[in-house]
């Protein structure tokens, strides 16, 4: 008990300096999983809705693929971008292992499925015949996928937090591409997993209230929106 | 539109990267140092990393892994040097030809450390093996790291020179975890395990555990410096890997290894022992 | 095709289908091997659920793909050649279902615009005018989801409307309201039909919905039209038993008001007055429904007092058993249905032929004003 207190006071103590290392360690999280999250986002609303949309063989397959790649593992999406980032790897010649951008390759991978599922049952919720009426308004099929899309919103911003919220906690993957280093690919989970390995505890309590705070605005900014947005 | 608005967002986020330390001009300006999980734990890099980095220029990726992943990533030529503590495994190393230019860079000891009230009755026995003969018997718990690490590879040549295999007894537990954790782990369950001084010092704080056995020649740790062989691996960045290793065994840093840890911990963490003879070490 | 519009030819119909055919896994759920329709008229589809008219809607909107046949429009045949949205562009569609947009009812009512990249100045201006003409000017800043059903569908209305399409595809756009705002919605409907003398064509299930907004009707069943033409023909002279159950349950009469007072008028229906409750102008044009279990008969000797205001001699046509009951379709200088038990028609020992005494109250009449149409 005294751990937890000394780390909550730890943790004040250190938002409240701003501590340039923690300081760092918050803004990296946050520019490595939102630019992870944007990057899934502008995939996973595309495919989403067209897969949504069209009918084609093998559709079931494809959806359940994707339902499968909701649950994908960090670790084993971290081993795989590892092994082909890898200097001798196929993609080696990018040289991005453990770098920031490995990190957002690999947290884009693990969330892309997480949006692009919840968007492919955002869009699929609407009514049918809503699409008809979007055509019949004049709409070419570019704006009629626009306009459905905005007409999805809510469900989609879930598709954030869903995305957001699976990356910014995710330590596997980030640890095994990014490499921890410090000042450069070291992000709250890692560096908590780092603290807590020497026995600084204090401080890894520290980061993980930093981490669940940062989550809780981010989703408490979200929320708003959406309860707005709600029927009164 | 709002489409817009995320499109420049996206933007400018990506400018931020590019204006980062990433772009891939910067290749040869990055050396990737393939190291243990202890070296890390200790904090001795947090120092002597931005001393070179500023003196050369450079950029040090430290990543922090077992002895044993450590080299399969120079075996691959994923790293650029190695900074480890496996000795056996590090002569096949070189030997293999994977790696050039080993080299000893420093010391520190490993110690059997346990609950207090030490059930298998070893504090103060001088012989290592002796020890874990007594732990065996009397069926004490015991924490392995399993993790192929240079402290795990010495745990096992211990348990061999005692002439007893722990595998698969029920008191003989494998954590899988690095150094700190398993030694939280030890803490926690009142076991015993074999952990690098360093470490053990960093969290002696938290650790309800104490050293009951050092001293041993076999308890000696190690760390050598190995540069990846590039004849082999062409993408080595084999001048900066090179650069590193001549600064790990310079006067100056050897001189920082020396008094590194005493103001916090009362003791050294590390002995400098560049130029040294293996052989000569704990003489 | 925007010259068109300037060398509108008022001989060439606005809309044309030929050979019209749809097919769903192997059945055939449409068949119109000939369609027309003028500038200017409202044409109404009639048919119990599943007759097709939502199919013929969606076809000739381009909505529903494949089909086989040809859609002209003024003359010239649409094909997906050219972009088949600019077709689109040229009409109107509302449906069963409001079908907001999440947003409120000014941005609903401007989507069409909006698809369209019309000017924001241009935009305010002509979705105010609409929903003013639907009164909804109050709910202009209100989230479409706070709408009862009446209000949306009135936005509904509104949004198509402010497209100005050339021609208004309605699918039902009554059918999930509840009586008042059903009633009132279709006057303010007919009022702006009126006014702006849009070209509609509108699905319905509602046989009063149909006579009182439509020029012509068409009656369909299982994907096909089985009869089309003025309400009045096609409700009293069905071609066959289909339509005639369907449609031709009532005596619909049609003709001038001759005398207004107060609350009760008169119509001249072939030289004879036949008289209603309600307010009418005088030389309006009336529709009168008759209800057959509204109509009594009587022998054509008895002196019973009546309370029916309207009372007629007729001859019997044609005797058809329904059962319980039968149908006797008599000719009174204007023709009239009635129906009659069995046991009654025993006592007035009617036959083919015979000469009987109807009566009907006037406040059993549902009048249909078609003012200026």
């Amino acid at each position: 008990m005294d751990l937890i207190l000394e780390g909550i006071k730890k943790a004040l103590w250190l938002l409240l300096t701003l501590d340039p290392e923690v300081r760092g360690v918050t803004l990296l999280s946050i520019k490595v999983s939102g630019t992870a999250t944007l990057i899934s986002l502008l995939i996973g609303i595309s495919i989403g809705t067209i897969v949504a949309l069209s009918e084609f063989r093998g559709k079931r397959f494809f959806v359940s693929l994707i339902n499968t790649g909701m649950g994908l593992p960090p670790v084993v999406v971290g081993l795989f971008v590892t092994i082909f980032l890898w200097r001798n790897g196929p993609l080696g010649f990018f040289g991005i292992l453990y770098t920031p951008i490995a990190m957002i390759l690999a947290q884009a991978i693990i969330a892309t499925p997480i949006v692009m599922g919840i968007t492919l049952a955002a869009i699929q919720q609407l009514p049918k015949r809503l699409q008809l009426q979007i055509l019949s308004l004049g709409a070419t099929r570019l704006q009629m996928v626009w306009i459905l899309i905005k007409e999805a919103k809510l469900p989609l911003l879930a598709a954030v937090m869903a995305g957001f919220g699976g990356v910014i906690s995710e330590v596997g993957a980030s640890m095994m591409v990014g490499g921890n280093i410090k000042g450069y690919s070291r992000v709250l989970t890692t560096a908590t997993v780092m603290e807590t390995s020497r026995g600084n505890f204090d401080m890894a309590i520290a980061l993980g209230i930093i981490l669940l705070l940062l989550a809780y605005i981010i989703n408490l900014i979200l929320t708003q929106i959406q309860q707005r947005e709600r029927p009164r | 539109m709002k489409i817009n608005r995320w499109v420049t967002l996206l933007g400018v986020i990506s400018l931020l990267f590019l204006h980062g330390k990433t772009s891939v001009g910067a290749q040869q300006k990055t050396i990737v140092l393939g190291t243990t999980t202890s070296t890390q734990d200790s904090g001795l890099f947090e120092v002597l990393i931005p001393i070179f980095e500023k003196k050369t220029g450079y950029f040090v990726k430290t990543i922090a892994v077992g002895s044993g992943q450590a080299m399969v990533l120079g075996q691959r030529g994923e790293a650029d040097l190695l900074l480890v503590h496996s000795p056996a495994a590090e002569k096949k190393f070189v030997a293999e030809g994977c790696g050039i230019n080993r080299r000893l860079v420093m010391h520190n000891d490993f110690v059997i450390v346990g609950p207090s009230e030490d059930p298998a009755k070893v504090k103060g026995l001088r012989s290592a093996s002796e020890s874990f003969k007594r732990i065996a018997s009397a069926k004490a718990l015991f924490l392995s790291r399993a993790d192929k690490s240079g402290t795990h590879v010495k745990e096992m040549d211990i348990w061999k020179r005692s002439g007893i295999n722990p595998e698969g007894e029920k008191w003989y537990q494998q954590t899988g975890l690095g150094m700190g954790q398993t030694l939280n782990v030890a803490a926690e369950k009142k076991g015993y395990t074999l952990a690098d001084r360093g470490t053990y010092l960093a969290l002696k704080k938290n650790l309800e555990l104490s050293i009951l056995v050092e001293g041993d020649a076999i308890l000696l740790n190690a760390y050598h410096v190995i540069e990846i062989n590039p004849a082999r691996w062409p993408k080595v960045n084999a001048a900066g890997a090179r650069a590193f290793a001549n600064f790990m065994v310079s006067r100056e840093t050897q001189g920082i290894i020396k008094t590194f840890g005493v103001d916090k911990f009362g003791s050294p963490l590390f002995f400098p022992d560049a130029g040294k003879k293996e052989e000569e070490l704990g003489r | 095709m925007h010259n068109a519009r300037c060398t509108i030819n008022q001989l060439v119909p606005i809309l044309e289908a030929k050979d019209l055919e749809v097919e769903r896994g192997g059945v055939l759920i449409l068949s119109i091997p000939f369609l027309s329709i003028q500038q200017g008229e409202t044409l109404s589809l009639i048919g119990p659920n599943g007759a097709g008219k939502t199919t013929l809607l969606q076809t000739l909107s381009y909505l529903l793909k494949p089909f086989q046949g040809e859609i002209l429009f003024r003359g010239e045949v649409v094909n997906s050649n050219c972009p088949v949205f600019e077709y689109r562009r040229k009409l109107a569609m509302v449906f069963q279902e409001p079908l907001l947009f999440d947003t409120t009812v000014f941005n609903n009512v401007a989507s069409g615009l909006k698809i369209r990249r019309m000017k924001k100045e241009e935009v305010r201006h002509i979705v105010e005018e609409n929903l003013d003409r639907f009164g909804i000017s109050h709910l202009s800043h209100r989230s479409a989801r706070t709408l009862s059903t009446g209000e949306a569908q009135r936005t509904s209305l509104a949004r198509a409307f402010a497209i100005q399409p050339e021609i208004l595809l309605l699918d039902e756009p009554f059918a999930s309201l509840d009586p008042p705002s059903r009633e009132s919605l279709i006057e303010d409907l007919e009022r702006i039909l009126r006014r702006t003398r849009t070209t509609t064509i509108f699905a319905t299930h509602d046989r009063l919905e149909a006579l009182r907004l439509s020029d012509r009707m068409a009656v369909m069943n299982r994907g096909k039209i089985l009869q089309i033409g003025p309400p009045e023909e096609v409700m009293n002279q069905p071609v066959d038993e289909f339509v005639a159950s369907f449609v031709g349950v009532e005596t619909v009469l049609t003709g001038k008001v001759v005398r207004s007072d107060g609350g009760t008028f008169s119509v001249s229906i072939s030289g004879q007055e036949v008289e209603a409750i309600g307010d009418a102008l005088l030389e309006e044009v009336v529709t009168l429904c008759i209800r057959p279990e509204n109509v009594t008969l009587s022998s054509p000797s008895s002196h019973e007092i009546t309370s029916a205001r309207n009372v007629f001699l007729g001859r019997v046509v044609r005797i058809t058993p329904l059962g319980f009951y039968h149908k006797v379709q008599l000719q009174c200088g204007f023709p009239l249905v009635a129906y009659v038990t069995n046991q009654s028609l025993r006592n007035l020992s009617l036959t083919e032929g015979k000469e009987v005494k109807a009566s009907f109250k006037a406040t059993a009449i549902h009048v249909v004003r078609r003012q200026g149409r």
